[in-house]
């Protein structure tokens, strides 16, 4: 289908996007890669009066180091954040995940900024951000504020993003050395998660002393397994440890029941998923 | 309606579009260039997969207007001085297509696949097509089409027949 008629602006800078929002009032939306946003015009479950595109402003694109922070511009394609060399060093468990959303024609327009607005349960992104603490940085008419990860997604489909502004960056604090996994289990090539793990640990002879699991669509936001993670410290790396640690995993997740899975095997899943992915980043 | 300016396979148009219109209709209906085909609604099919400023995407999931000032690549502009393009001519030779709606967007994406990664084994061909349904022939011949294609494009992969060469009697 087609999509229905909307305005449409292309600003150059944040500030002229936060003005084209504020006075395209409720119905003006963000373009960013239009990967989740484009189907929804075409089936017209969307239909805004104004369309602002974020693509024509250069500071939103492309990752930094600032001091112990990675900072990646909100517009950074999926297919720009698997090949950067400061992640893939630094932040090695948002690189991981990455590889796994979509396709390759996906990920040369879907941007980072974007899944994470659009904080789909089933999304792959939103579950590594809170493992590693990130930092969203929001700009609005108000000006730039900083929300963590852990009170960044409120609910399905709903972040502290306002209707006004403009998610800008995401900033990561380092974790260089640390190994890194996202286990993804779904059933066919090109699927959402039916259930994912997030897993990165850091192992230092032999003994396990840091780990941060995030879980994907294991409830409407993502989870973070503070059961398994507190197992898991202190400990000798075996695999032994490693499996008991992980029977945490469905502690705390309200999984839901669809037509690919009910609540029970989602939660059988989360305990499997998460042995495998912290086994391999430890490994 | 706004005025865009870009370059599709290899010639510059400028004209008025909505902007509500996807660059795959743009391309069918004011170029006239249905090569490139709609497969479904919900951006999974890869069908009407071109190439923007060098890198595969799905046509019906860009608009036109934010293809402004770039360059397009579609399965029409693949053809050299009547010579079909190294991955066109092996999906010829290897039966990699049936009813072949699924065929331009396959052949945009394994070209882009093979700029990416020259020499694929079978699981990575896999993968680069992951974005790429075909209902008909089970991918079989569509995978060695492209790794058939990736040995003839290798540089010296025959001294006496380079890569343009190899496609001599091309749409034969
Ligand atoms: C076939 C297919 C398969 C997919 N498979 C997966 C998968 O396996 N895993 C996965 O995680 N994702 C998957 N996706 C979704 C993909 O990751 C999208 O790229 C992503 O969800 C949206 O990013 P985008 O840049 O395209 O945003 P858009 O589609 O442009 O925007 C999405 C929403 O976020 C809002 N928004 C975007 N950017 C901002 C911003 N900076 N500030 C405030 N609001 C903003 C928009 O208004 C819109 O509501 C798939 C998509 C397709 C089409
Ligand atoms: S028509 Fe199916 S992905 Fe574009
Ligand atoms: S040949 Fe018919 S869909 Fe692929």
């Amino acid at each position: 289908m087609i999509p229905a008629s909307f305005d449409y602006v292309r600003p150059t800078s944040v500030a002229e996007a936060v003005q084209a929002l504020a006075d395209g009032g409720d119905d003006a939306k963000i373009l960013a890669g239009g990967q989740s946003f484009i189907p929804v015009l075409r089936l017209r479950m969307g239909d805004p009066s104004l369309v602002v595109d974020l693509g024509g402003i250069a500071e939103l694109r492309g990752v930094r180091e600032e001091g112990d922070k990675i900072v990646v511009g909100a517009m950074t394609t999926h297919h720009d954040v698997t090949r950067d060399d400061l992640l893939n060093q630094h932040v090695k468990l948002i690189s991981e995940a990455t590889k796994t959303v979509a396709d390759f024609q996906v990920r040369h327009r879907g941007t980072l900024g974007g899944a994470l607005a659009h904080a789909d349960p089933a999304g792959d992104l939103a579950a590594p951000t809170l493992a590693l603490d990130a930092e969203f940085v929001i700009a609005g008419p108000d000006g730039e504020r900083t929300v963590a990860s852990a009170d960044f997604f409120e609910d399905y489909f709903t972040t502290a993003i306002g209707p006004q502004e403009i998610l800008t960056a995401i900033r990561f604090p380092k974790y260089t050395g640390w190994g890194a996994r996202y286990e993804k289990f779904n059933r066919v090539a090109q699927a959402w998660s039916i259930v994912a793990v997030a897993a990165t640990v850091k192992v230092e002879g032999g003994t396990i002393t840091d780990a941060r699991i995030g879980l994907t669509n294991m409830a409407g936001t993502p989870v973070r397994a503070r059961g398994v993670e507190s197992a898991l410290v202190g400990q000798t790396m075996s695999e032994e440890t490693v499996r008991a640690a992980a029977q945490a995993a469905a502690e705390g997740t309200s999984p839901t029941s669809d037509a690919d899975a009910g609540s029970d095997y989602r939660e059988h899943l989360a305990k499997v998923l998460t042995g495998r992915a912290v086994l391999a980043a430890a490994g | 309606m706004a005025r865009i300016r870009t370059t599709v396979d290899g010639l510059v148009y400028e004209d008025d579009v909505e902007p509500r219109m996807l660059l795959v209709q743009y391309l069918r209906e004011r170029l006239g260039k249905t090569g490139t085909v709609i497969g479904c609604d919900t951006s999974n099919c890869g069908a009407c997969t071109v190439h923007l400023d060098g890198l595969s995407v799905k046509s019906c999931s860009v608009l036109a207007v934010q293809a402004n000032g770039s360059e397009v690549l579609t399965v029409e502009g693949l053809e050299r001085d009547g010579q079909l393009h190294p991955v066109q001519q092996a999906f010829h030779d290897n039966h990699a297509l049936q009813c072949g709606y699924c065929t331009p967007g396959m052949i945009m994406q394994s070209i882009d696949l093979l700029g990416d990664n020259p020499d694929p084994t079978e699981q990575e061909v896999r993968e680069g097509i992951e974005g790429n349904l075909c209902r008909c022939t089970g991918y079989q011949n569509i995978v060695r089409a492209v790794q058939d294609a990736a040995q003839k494009m290798k540089p010296g992969a025959s001294a006496s027949q380079p890569a343009t060469s190899s496609v001599a009697g091309g749409g034969a």
